[in-house]
């Protein structure tokens, strides 16, 4: 046990007064910067980064990554309670964060949401710990066949295993491959869908995108229903915080089956946002509420919490033993290790012991830090719920509003925004499913570089997707779960002729529906 | 106003300017802005914000600088925010030569000339990389075996620097590549590490971590003379222990990324010529050497006269290649 051993030398660095101090202020700093509108974690870090230069190597990872624990759980909270995702990775929890919080059970929403985040980064931590070297050579396994079949697998099982009518999914995944396309295509160079718009080079951010289909649109669902006209009455309850996150091990299950997804995807090139979404979705196929999911369902927010501080911990390790930045913040971080003068890659492990251990090390202290911090926050966070719709209302406008033009200063992201509200309302009155809209704007051009480069590498032959037994295998798994649906309903209608149901009707949205007109 | 207190105000005006000294003609009134065609992370913003470090320690400037990405479209985003805040000195561009290039092949809103060149700060060389285990130990080596069964080259985006080059060994060397554009250096290093691809033409910055951890190891570098001398990096070899491309019979005598800063078009000369001396001062600080070091970037300085018949330079020769390869927009 090498790696123990090494561990528990990391823990001399990481446990002195400096930096448990440093790590509450990362943390405290995180999670503003995660509630704050248009900030965020990637930048958050990188207008901490300059205050590190003149910092030991050490202290500064542990600033900086306490920074980011914290903006990832500071994230969920506007999700939670204004749905609001301030970080792709936590769209998923809005699904039944929200109609929970909106229910009145924000602090409960809070909790589960914290302490299930909590749990997936532990698992993602020592799954650091104890496979760094396996982890490292997995994913130099990944070229770009294999990635496209990754994200392949994450569109697949939401088309699968989606509550929505599938051709809805598809047609809602179409547009948002097309939001994608917009701006400089990497493979031609070329600029495409700019529709003559100069500024439009940039491509649609997420941000302006996510904004507008559920703060706004959500917004506009909301005053036509006039239901939240009063503010959800919610008493500061520090038992209900104790009592929610000692429920969690009731749902084992669903933790661990989520913990899987997530270090999977995080080793593997799929990340957070796809880890959370895929767990969201296998979720609902196989948990036995899964027709509730949508209304508030305690294991519809554990899920993708746990996948993506699962996966969002355990992508630490690829920037670290390869180089290759897993998300936005990753790469800030990365540049970062430059210029303190260590070089991440194969020979940080050997030449940066310290360092290594000394974070890792740190991963644990400092998850354990944020949540306890921001478990101590959530009656803080959930009395907001209280606060009247009419007040509520515009100062999410406004969020909106600042949130969008922040991302880069500009007006049009704030008119786009506004488009993107009419659209998120549009998607609900119609029961258009919005999930699988934001995951292929997310991941959307990923997956085209990835097939596009396949294509390249194979000179157009579809065989490169069956050239070898990972990628064969992500393959046909995408194609089952793809298929599954189809199949059972044309074993259904085989079995019983007489009686044709019509395609599932679209559960998420019809039971939201619901829950919001009682 | 009338014309009495006018009169005052001017001669107030005159009294002033006679105090100030003749180097301080121009200062700037309010915050700088930094703005990086890259996102946060890349090497266009590490540039941006050690710049930004070293000039608020040594207070160059009075004012504030604040850095703000626009990476968006290949760093298209920020140079069209710099075409489009024409008169504004206040706003400095940070980018590389593709302020130039990218107008050439792809059908972006601006070009190099809606704005005006400061200088070239640092240098960045370009090597060719290929994985550890690969049976070629030389250039010809590598040349041969690439004849014979086309090689893949992997690359940072399409039609920027990494394809210019590829399709400049591929003429050179009589060679066939397929180029592969990835997003960035350090994806195609990766993808070279786990053998998807045959080559890359990587900055020493991009895989200096792979080298070091016997992954991949660099054949030659497209420099004029070898690199400088630093410590070593492998067991055995250092920088300087990588022939250059010539030597070894690849006639590619210099290639290289220069980083450029540049302010949006319509300014005064004095407000260029504070900029000129503001960038020579940060070149000037031990923090600045330290920054080129650790990034192994070649310390560069062009401004005025030279600047421009670089940029003419290598605005023909790729104009050259751009026309064989058919990359060029109408």
């Amino acid at each position: 046990m090498e790696n123990l051993h090494e561990l528990l030398h990391g823990f001399t660095i990481a446990v002195t007064m400096p930096h448990l101090a440093l790590m509450v202020i990362g943390v405290l700093l995180g999670i503003l910067v995660g509630v704050l509108p248009g900030l965020g974690a990637p930048n958050g870090v990188s207008l901490l980064l300059p205050l590190t230069f003149g910092m030991q190597p050490v202290s500064a990872i542990i600033l900086l990554s306490s920074m980011y624990w914290g903006a990832l759980f500071g994230g969920s909270v506007t999700s939670i309670l204004f749905n609001i995702p301030g970080e792709p990775s936590s769209v998923a929890t809005t699904f039944d964060g929200y109609p929970m919080a909106r229910d009145g059970r924000p602090t409960t929403a809070l909790a589960t949401a914290f302490g299930s985040a909590a749990f997936g980064a532990l698992v993602g931590v020592v799954l650091i710990t104890f496979l760094a070297s396996w982890v490292a050579r997995v994913a130099l396994a990944f070229g770009p066949p294999e990635y496209f079949a990754v994200y392949f697998l994450a569109f697949a099982s939401f088309v699968g295993m989606g509550g929505a009518a599938p051709i809805k999914t598809v047609v809602a995944l179409a547009i948002g491959f097309a939001i994608a396309a917009i701006g400089i295509d990497t493979v031609s160079g070329s600029v495409r869908l700019t529709m003559g718009v100069d500024e439009l080079v940039k491509g649609v951010s997420f941000v302006v995108a996510v904004m507008g289909l559920f703060g706004i649109g959500e917004l506009l669902v909301a005053v036509e229903e006039e239901v939240h006209a009063r503010g959800v009455s919610s008493k500061i309850d520090w038992r209900e915080v104790l009592r929610a996150v000692v429920r969690l091990p009731r749902h084992g299950i669903a933790l661990l089956r989520s913990a899987a997804i997530g270090c999977w995807m995080g080793i593997t090139p799929g990340g957070p946002t796809a880890a959370s979404f895929m767990s969201y979705g296998i979720a609902r196929r196989f948990s036995r509420r899964g027709q509730h999911f949508g209304t508030g369902e305690i294991e519809g927010i554990i899920s993708p919490e746990t996948a993506d501080h699962a996966a969002g911990t355990s992508a630490l390790l690829p920037m670290l033993s390869l180089g290759i930045p897993g998300s936005a913040t990753a790469a800030v971080m990365m540049g970062g290790l430059m210029i303190w003068g260590l070089n991440p890659g194969p020979m940080l492990f050997v030449d940066q012991k310290d360092f290594v251990w000394g974070l890792i090390a740190s991963m644990y202290v400092g998850n354990i830090v944020a949540v306890a911090l921001v478990l101590l926050t959530v009656p803080i966070f959930a009395a907001l719920m209280r606060i009247p719709f009419v007040i509520i209302a515009p100062l999410i406008v406004i969020i909106c509003v600042v949130g969008a033009y922040s991302v880069s200063n500009s007006y049009l992201d704030v008119i786009m925004m506004l488009g993107f509200g009419v659209v998120g309302y549009l998607f609900k009155k119609l029961f258009y499913p919005l999930a699988p809209l934001v995951l292929a704007i997310v991941i959307g051009d990923k997956a085209e570089d990835a097939f596009r480069q396949s294509m390249l590498l194979s000179k157009g032959s579809l065989g490169v997707f069956f050239a070898n037994g990972l990628v064969t295998s992500l393959v046909v798994a995408g194609l089952a779960l793809l298929l599954l649906p189809l199949g059972l309903q044309i074993a259904h209608v085989l079995r019983k002729p007489g009686e044709r149901k019509s395609i599932a009707p679209d559960s998420e949205d019809t039971t939201r529906q619901k829950v919001r007109v009682t | 106003m009338n014309v009495m207190s006018r009169l005052l105000l001017s001669a107030a005006g005159i009294v002033l300017a006679g105090t100030l000294p003749a180097s301080a003609a121009w200062q700037p009134r309010k915050p700088i802005e930094f703005v990086a065609t890259a996102g946060p992370g890349g090497g266009t913003d590490n540039l941006a914000r050690a710049v930004q470090s070293i000039i608020t320690k040594y207070k160059l400037t009075d004012q504030p600088i604040v850095v703000v990405n626009k990476g968006g479209g290949s760093g298209a985003e920020g140079y069209v925010y710099g075409k489009a805040s024409a008169g504004d000195p206040h706003k400095v561009i940070f980018g590389t030569s593709n302020a130039w290039q990218q107008p050439l092949v792809s059908k972006v809103a601006f070009n190099y000339t809606d704005l005006t060149p400061i200088a070239a700060i640092a240098q960045d060389e370009f090597l060719l990389w290929v994985k550890q285990d690969a049976p070629y130990k030389t250039v010809s080596d590598y040349l041969k075996a690439a004849a014979a069964s086309e090689f893949k080259m992997g690359g940072a985006q399409s039609k920027d620097t990494d394809e210019v080059l590829t399709r400049m060994i591929e003429k050179i060397g009589h060679i066939k590549l397929t180029y592969i554009p990835f997003k960035s250096g350090a994806e195609a290093a990766v993808q070279l590490a786990g053998g998807h691809i045959d080559s890359h033409v990587n900055n020493p910055s991009e895989s200096l971590g792979q080298w070091r951890g016997g992954m991949q190891r660099p054949l030659c570098a497209f420099s004029p003379k070898r690199l400088p001398q630093g410590p070593k990096i492998t067991a055995i070899e250092g920088w300087s222990d990588i022939p250059t491309c010539v030597e070894q019979g690849l006639d590619i005598p210099q290639y290289e990324q220069p980083r450029t800063v540049w302010l949006p078009g319509k300014v005064t000369p004095d407000q260029i010529a504070f900029y000129v001396e503001l960038m020579k001062k940060v070149q000037a600080t031990p923090e600045w050497k330290d920054y080129i070091e650790k990034t192994l970037q070649v310390d560069t300085f062009l401004t005025g006269a030279d600047f421009d018949s670089f940029i003419k330079q290598d605005l023909d020769h790729l104009k050259q290649v751009a026309a064989e390869q058919g990359w060029l927009v109408k």
